[in-house]
């Protein structure tokens, strides 16, 4: 009875469409936010921002990018990894071949040339889709693997393959602290977060969701599925290149190709899967689960192992990681295929309700 | 009220589909006249589905051509006849089943939305008042089908009777000078039928719609109808109005087969 | 010249290989329509399992026999492999059979994880190995023809004779049995196989142990060749490029992509590699199956892709 929306009549289209009609939801998000900003670096210590908050994040905003691509507009992306790849790396030579070089301008960069790749290898979801365009999506995660494996230009001709980044500043303020590290990623997921919600209940959010549900149908419409298809390559791209600028130059600080591999296009496509695809809240549950699952199976199972006399080695945890995100996944398809957002939208319909029964 | 029928908006010549052996329609001519409701009817599998589809862009005939609005095609592409005003709603309901009512009708609003992507992203001045604008046509739209109960509903947990009725608004939404009906009143009960009949007449009253509607409820078409083509195997075996079709010998042949 | 051969040879034998590995996913995806990703770790888990078994029941039943213990590994595999059908077509796929491709792919995606965890958890995570008597010598073959003679192994050219006696085997099972006619009405049309009686459970618990009987064979030979080693990568995503090619229903297809994938990844990497850095290997096979995508996505030897409103 308190979560209502009673007595909240919008007299103007304008507030029905808004982002958070429901005024309890605004004061909610409001109150999320200072609590990110301000509440937080008060409570944790720097592991914590260090192995969770930042990595949660950054992968938030990758998580988001795909979300966009797989779960609004229906294209299976299984190259997220080569597009976050091509948002470090260009991000990298945008920083470090031009003089004076503001970091978010790199940054944005990063993302700019991440778009033209994606554009590039969305061309195929024009004419397959499903198993084929996975495959078109996995050619561009092995040819960027080895091309900055290979082509040295990319990697300012370093001898050891692995470049890095150092004394990040924006406008005079360092941000070495995991403490400003934590609030610049916070503020791009924002920012970002923001400028994906406005385009996801737009005119071309509808367009991907088209295209999604039934793309015969959106042609008769009037509805342009190339613009459509490669709009979401691009807009998801950038944004995973930006996210992929990020994860180098803020959580890795150095990096090899390695860390772009097809294991992260997977763990961030489970993201948008167990979070709930075509939800935005859904890849910050995504990213989340995905993020503490491990370190918690860290924790708890050797624990759990000294306490049954079994001892449990770290191959083993990982084992278990494994088995537990396939099994997860699974489950959600059968159970839920909108994944832990619904859950959440379900828990909230019941909250409608509460202390009531009915 | 009497209405006035225009001239010739649709023209069909000559036009031929093959599916490799299987020759769905044959050498089938006939016209459309502005403002008027012209309907298909003809037994299951005449092609009556296929011939909208030609029209609509769907299929690329074989042979002949079609004209509208003065422009004679080969080949109908689906994005620049829906610019050119022609809408329709399928047999199978090919609703976004993930969207609400009103997403879904106001998708068929896409094609007059001129902001750009950075626009919308920054749902900024000229992007917002845009998407109020088209809010308020869908909301006439949705008060004209009195459907607003419904509006945020995800159109897959809505009865199929009001699944048609957003199937049309959607149609609608877009303007057209001309809409194809694909069985509109299928599955529905008397009093859907009903509605749904009100609605048809309403649109081509109201809004001067032509209206090219496939019915197999004989009441219906020869009711609302003002005039009719026939199809059968592919092959026209009937056109002109309601109550000379009524009595041609081929037309009552197809449906009730020859007497031996 | 002798050298080009060689390089042919090698290309061809790893060809077959691919194919091997790419045979399962067909023969899943003709019967049923689902899409297979976990074919490669089917594939892996049966060679571990046969690592293992004939491993451990030397040990578990007190005999010496090398060969008894290759046999009884084997059919132990057999065994696995049939619970691990049986065991995803109850609790996964039952579940999913209305759903569209997508889900189903990504589904297998996560059986694959699960796959790869549990199997490591089971049977270990060092790398094994697998000998089941092939010969390890290479030898020298067209002697006259060429000084010196083209370097050609022999487990290569078992392998082969191994795996075209797989294909003609298969190929019989879906022609002349009923099974195999079963199978085929359901990959034609889920629910007018139902309508006449075919029961559409058990048919797909059949397909997927022929696919891990498959596994197992691919397996075995990998196994045998490479050692067996959890790598997800190599195996089950080098065959997707081959099913591309050769056409996701075909299993002559299967058989031509992977022989051209096989060459062309080797030839590429000998010819061309040198000039841009090496290691193209990684994605020759995906860009070529790119350019058939673009232009040709049914493959060689598929059938149509068609859309339906």
């Amino acid at each position: 009875m308190f979560y209502r929306e009673n007595g909240q009549f919008k007299t103007s289209y304008q507030a029905d469409q808004q982002i958070f009609p429901i005024t309890q939801d605004r004061w909610a998000i409001l109150a999320i936010i200072a609590f990110a900003a301000i509440g937080v670096p008060l409570l944790v210590d720097e592991y914590f921002y260090r192995a969770i908050l930042i990595p949660f994040l950054i992968l938030s905003l990758a998580a988001l990018g795909v979300n966009i691509l797989v779960g609004y507009c229906g294209q299976i992306s299984l190259g997220s990894g080569a597009f976050m790849a091509v948002g470090a790396y260009m991000a990298y030579n945008t920083y470090v071949r031009v003089d004076g070089m503001p970091l978010i301008v790199a940054l944005l960069a990063g993302g700019f040339f991440a778009t033209l790749v994606g554009l590039v290898f969305g061309i195929p979801s024009l004419r397959v889709k499903g198993l084929y365009l996975a495959v078109a999506t996995l050619a561009a995660q092995f040819f960027c693997d080895w091309a900055f494996l290979r082509i040295g230009w990319f990697t300012n001709n370093n001898a050891s393959g692995s470049v890095s980044v150092s004394n990040l500043n924006v406008l005079g303020w360092t941000i070495d602290t995991p403490l400003e590290k934590y609030l610049f990623c916070l503020g791009f997921l924002v920012v970002f977060g923001l400028l994906a919600k406005n385009l996801v209940r737009s005119a071309i959010g509808r367009e991907w969701m088209a295209i999604r549900d039934m793309d015969v149908a959106a042609a008769v419409i009037g509805i342009r599925p190339m613009y459509a298809k490669l709009s979401a390559f691009a807009v998801s791209s950038f944004i995973v290149g930006v996210a992929g600028a990020l994860w180098g130059f803020v959580h890795l600080g150095s990096w090899e190709p390695a860390a772009f591999s097809i294991d992260r296009s997977f763990q961030l496509l489970f993201m948008v899967i167990i979070g709930g695809m075509g939800s935005i809240m859904g890849s910050f549950f995504g990213a989340a689960f995905i993020v503490v699952l491990p370190i918690f199976l860290n924790q708890v199972l050797p624990a759990l192992g000294t306490l049954v006399g079994v001892d449990i080695s770290t191959a083993t945890v990982s084992h278990t990681e494994y088995m537990i995100f396939g099994a997860l996944i699974v489950w959600f398809l059968i159970v839920e295929p909108h994944g832990l957002a619904k859950l959440w939208s379900i828990g909230k319909q019941k909250l409608r309700l509460w202390p009531f029964p009915h | 009220m009497s209405k006035v029928i225009g001239d010739v908006i649709l023209d069909v010549q000559n036009i031929s589909l093959r599916f490799g052996g299987v020759k769905a329609l044959t050498d089938i001519s006939f016209n459309v006249k502005e403002h008027e409701i012209r309907s298909i009817i003809g037994p299951n599998g005449a092609g009556k589905s296929s011939m909208l589809n030609c029209i609509n862009g769907v299929y690329t005939p074989s042979e002949g051509s079609i004209t509208f609005r003065g422009q004679t095609f080969d080949h109908m592409n689906s994005r620049q006849v829906a610019e050119m005003g022609i809408a329709r709603t399928f047999q199978n309901l090919a609703l976004f089943k993930g969207m609400s009512v009103i997403d879904n009708i106001m998708s068929g609003r896409n094609l007059k939305i001129k902001s750009n992507l950075l626009l919308q992203a920054l749902r900024w001045g000229p992007a917002e008042r845009e998407e109020i604008a088209h809010r308020e046509k869908v909301e006439h739209i949705i008060d004209f089908l009195e459907i607003q109960a419904f509006r945020k509903t995800p159109v897959g947990q809505l009865p199929y009777g009001l699944q048609k009725r957003v199937d049309l608004g959607r149609a609608l939404a877009m303007e057209p000078k001309v809409l194809l009906l694909d069985e509109p009143m299928a599955g529905m009960n008397l009093e859907e039928k009903q509605d749904m009949c009100r609605f048809i007449l309403d649109v081509n009253d109201e809004f001067g719609t032509t209206i090219v509607l496939i019915e197999h409820d004989m009441g219906v078409v020869m009711d609302i109808s003002d005039r009719v083509v026939v199809l059968d195997y592919g092959k026209k075996i009937g056109d002109g109005a309601p109550d000379e079709v009524r009595n041609n010998e081929d037309v009552i042949r197809a449906y009730l087969g020859t007497s031996h | 010249m002798a050298f080009f051969l060689e390089t042919l040879f090698g290309g061809l034998m790893a060809g077959m290989l691919y194919s091997l590995v790419a045979l399962g996913f067909v023969l899943i995806f003709k019967a049923s329509g689902v899409f297979n990703f976990a074919q490669g770790a089917m594939v892996l888990v049966a060679a571990l399992s046969m690592a293992r078994f004939s491993e451990w029941l030397p040990l578990w039943l007190g005999f010496e026999s090398k060969v008894l213990a290759n046999v009884l590994g084997f059919a132990a595999s057999v065994v696995f492999m049939f619970l691990l059908a049986w065991l995803v077509e109850r609790l996964v796929l039952r579940h999913l059979v209305n759903q569209e491709g997508v889900t189903l792919l990504m589904a297998t995606l996560g059986i694959t994880y699960f796959i790869d965890g549990f199997g490591q958890t089971l049977f270990g995570s060092d790398i094994y190995k697998i000998d089941v008597g092939m010969p390890k010598d290479p030898v020298f073959i067209l002697d006259g023809v060429f000084e010196g003679g083209v370097l050609v192994n022999q487990e290569d050219v078992v392998a082969a004779l191994i795996a075209a006696v797989l294909v003609a085997a298969l190929s019989l099972f879906f022609q002349k049995t009923s099974t195999g006619r079963a199978l085929r009405a359901v990959a034609d049309d889920h629910q007018a196989a139902q309508s006449i009686g075919i029961p559409l459970n058990r048919i797909w618990v059949i397909v997927w142990c022929v696919a891990g009987i498959t596994a197992l064979v691919a397996g075995i030979i990998w196994g045998s060749k490479l050692g067996v080693q959890f790598s997800l990568t190599t195996v089950a995503l080098r065959a997707l490029p081959v099913i591309i090619l050769g056409g996701l229903t075909s299993v002559p297809g299967a058989i031509i992509g992977g022989l051209i994938i096989g060459v062309g990844e080797k030839l590429s990497e000998v010819y061309i590699g040198p000039l841009v850095g090496g290691g193209i290997e990684i994605w020759f096979a995906y860009m070529l199956a790119l350019v058939f995508l673009l232009f040709r996505p049914q493959g060689l030897f598929g059938e149509k892709i068609i859309d339906r409103v």
